[in-house]
């Protein structure tokens, strides 16, 4: 086994461990690379099926093409999608793009608050009815226990720091400097009432593991990753007014991967284009310890 | 690149584990541009001294009060392999996060401070690595330049500290003089310690060996799942697991315990790939069977054709504890071992040691947080298991105390089944009654009373 075989394998004990240990499962889908090597890496696991649903954060500000390509391979795959939003900030336009808070409250809007009351239940979810082929509101209000998200630790200190299995406490918070012990492929799958616990199978995997294993099982991806002529492409994908392409000729995966080995992208973080980052210094440590991805 | 490997670097708290991996990463020219000069203007504006733990120590509270507090992992590349350094934390306190990232590792960097010299958990984490199963390790005598890069004291902890890892049995590849702060001998040889003639920390490193991967050992696999997804009209009822040491064919017959049913595996099934004929060690994958049996998770699998694991109630283990609450024999746990789970109980706390003095002591009722012991375990049920000595990871489990793994241990003998045990709680005194009885009345010819 090379080392992109352990690393699926690792994944894939992760979520037959999830599935097993959680009643009331579900997945992030962020639609980015990550979220799509997730679904593919789910659909490993599981033979083909994808036995829990699939929450997408819609904070209205997506790059559209992201959420068309989030429809069509949800209706392709038979996929149960579950759509959260907060209406109630978008409403009385409390927004950065609407000029009314800075970036990182809009963040905890839009994401975070959206995340926290999707999961509860106390937000209404829209779920993808494939039969009526539109999003009718889903009468399941359970609360989700277990809560696969695509997070890697390369990516950012504190993710560097997590767990496979990663609890949090009622309000969402994450104590990050009382996590419990996790060893041998044991992980934390008891848990008190009301909290909930993040699960995170591509924590082992770096920004080129990933496009390494698109590139070798085939894996489509949104076009926004490639340069489309006008020399800049994605790299990391989020809400347009807070995500900036970078400079990049890469047409393709092939190309991609040849970039990151170049070393060329080494002086730029992968979430360089992300200005939520920016603002102070551990700032998205502090939005992941209030429930931030 | 095909190589990964995981190694973590321990010991005691402030004898340089960040700034050695800081170090490592800023010569290797594997961090971001700018980031060292950003982190030295930050250290500038709040009159802090720069350090390279900086670089690591990346929450907020590590930074302030200058500790690491949690396990971090760092990817860094040679021109040999890609590594995940593991970053512990070398306070006490934080032992857990210790083990968290030690038993991802398959080899250790020690770090001992020459100033200071061998410290509390410069023993303690040495043992873990011991218990852990972690054989390569390199020693790494830290702060040279501190000690005016004195061979004579280097031999001094390479002597005493040698002595203390013969007792627990462990063979460093090497001991390495260095002063992470200062980068002598991590990548080159520094001519401040023309004296040492040994390899760098860099390639010490590339020399350790891959862990051999268990496709020798007899064929074991725990069910994790049993599944029959109806969806799209498939059929099939597969039994997933990932294998944890051996090798399984298409037409085997197997043998699930402590169920002792047998059937013969039909197909090997792995989504997008054409069904392989063949299975090894560490993959992910799933049978179908010939029969319909009814199996769960939990049990585990075997081939017929090979030695098969213990099935009994009781055996004795190695284990460490790092609940919040102490290890009593007069509480209930669950056990967790591969994919299978079980009540379990103490049966007797042979001995507690303190893993930094060797200091044993016997007839105790609790095991306190971290200190290592050896315990007679009762489950509720049968469950399988190997010696860890035959597969490392069907004889290892986790005790479990309320919501948290609170203990891991591995297991060291497989002793007789027996029911509920008919005999009270032996207190401690009777214990050490006992002792003395065996020890100095040998003709009395006393029962045993575990």
């Amino acid at each position: 086994m090379d080392y992109l075989d352990k690393l699926e394998a690792h994944s894939i004990y992760i979520f037959r461990e999830a599935y097993r240990e959680f009643k009331h499962l579900a997945m992030l889908w962020s639609i980015g690379k990550d979220s799509t090597v997730l679904l593919y890496l789910a659909r490993k696991a599981f033979f083909g099926h994808v036995p829990f649903p699939l929450i997408h954060i819609d904070t209205s500000f997506k790059i559209p093409e992201m959420i068309e390509y989030r429809n069509k391979l949800a209706r392709e795959l038979k996929l149960k999608l579950i759509v959260g939003q907060n209406k109630e900030a978008l409403k009385t336009k409390q927004t950065f793009p609407d000029d009314n808070v800075d970036r990182i409250t809009c963040c905890k809007l839009l994401k975070t608050e959206a995340l926290k009351n999707t999961l509860s239940g106390q937000f209404p979810r829209y779920r993808l009815d494939h039969e009526l082929g539109v999003f009718v509101e889903d009468q399941d209000k359970e609360t989700y226990t277990g809560v696969i998200v695509g997070v890697r630790a390369d990516e950012e200190g504190s993710r560097s720091k997590e767990r496979y299995f990663s609890p949090r406490d009622k309000n969402s918070d994450w104590d990050i400097g009382d996590q419990p012990p996790e060893l041998w492929n044991q992980f934390k799958t008891e848990f008190a009432l009301k909290t909930h616990v993040r699960i995170h199978p591509l924590l082992d995997w770096t920004e080129l593991n990933i496009w390494e294993y698109i590139d070798r099982e085939n894996i489509p991806v949104v076009s926004l990753y490639f340069d489309n002529d006008n020399g800049k492409r994605y790299r990391s994908l989020g809400c347009y007014p807070c995500t900036l392409p970078i400079d990049s000729t890469a047409k393709n995966v092939k190309d991609i991967i040849k970039e990151l080995k170049s070393g060329k992208l080494k002086n730029i973080a992968e979430r360089s284009g992300r200005a939520q980052d920016k603002d102070g210094g551990g700032t998205l440590e502090e939005l992941r310890r209030e429930g931030y991805m | 690149m095909k190589e990964r490997m995981n190694i973590v670097v321990v010991g005691h708290v402030d004898h340089g584990k960040s700034t050695l991996i800081g170090r490592l990463l800023a010569d290797t020219n594997s961090l971001p541009v700018g980031k060292l000069e950003q982190i030295k203007k930050t250290c500038e504006l709040n009159a802090k001294p720069f350090e390279y733990a900086f670089l690591l120590d990346a929450l907020v509270d590590e930074q302030t009060q200058g500790i690491t507090i949690d396990t971090a992992r760092i990817f860094f590349k040679t021109k040999k392999r890609e590594y995940i350094i593991i970053d512990a934390p070398g306070h006490i306190e934080f032992l857990k996060n210790m083990i968290s990232g030690a038993a991802r590792a398959e080899a250790a960097i020690l770090l001992i401070d020459a100033h200071e010299g061998i410290a509390e958990n410069t023993k303690r984490h040495a043992y873990m690595l011991s218990l852990l199963g972690i054989n390569q390790i390199i020693v790494a005598v830290n702060k040279m330049d501190l000690v005016d890069f004195s061979e004579s004291r280097f031999n001094q902890i390479k002597n005493d500290y040698s002595k203390y890892l013969n007792e627990i049995n462990i063979n460093p590849v090497e001991y390495v003089p260095i002063s992470a702060f200062h980068g002598l001998n991590l990548i080159e040889h520094s001519n401040k310690m023309s004296w040492y003639k040994g390899k760098t920390i860099l390639e010490l490193i590339d020399s350790f060996e891959k862990e051999k991967e268990e496709e020798e050992n007899d064929f074991r696999m725990f069910v994790q799942g049993v599944y029959k997804f109806t969806e799209n009209g498939d059929n099939r009822r597969i039994i997933a697991g990932t294998i944890n040491s051996g090798t399984i064919n298409v037409g085997d017959e197997i043998i699930f315990l402590p169920s002792q049913k047998k059937s013969i595996v039909k197909s090997i099934e792995i989504f997008g790939k054409e069904a392989p004929l063949f299975a090894i060690a560490e993959q992910a994958i799933g049978l179908t069977l010939t029969t319909q049996i009814y199996v769960k998770p939990g049990d585990l699998i075997c081939r017929i054709d090979q030695q098969l694991p213990y099935a009994t109630n009781r055996f004795v283990a190695n284990i460490f504890w790092m609940g919040k609450n102490n290890l009593s024999i007069h509480k209930k746990y669950k056990l967790k071992i591969g994919t299978n789970k079980a009540g379990v109980s103490i049966e007797a706390i042979k001995s507690v040691m303190n893993a930094s003095t060797l200091k044993k002591e016997n007839y105790r009722e609790e095991v306190h947080r971290n200190e290592v012991a050896q315990i007679i375990f009762r489950t509720d049920k049968p469950i399988s298991f190997d010696l860890f000595s035959k597969i490392k990871s069907t004889g290892r489990f986790v005790i479990v105390d309320e919501y948290d793994i609170a203990g891991g241990g591995i297991i060291i003998e497989a002793l007789e089944e027996k029911e509920e045990l008919v005999t009270p709680d032996y207190s401690g005194f009777e214990r050490e009654l006992y002792e003395l009885i065996k020890k100095y009345f040998p003709h009395w010819e006393i029962k045993p009373i575990y």
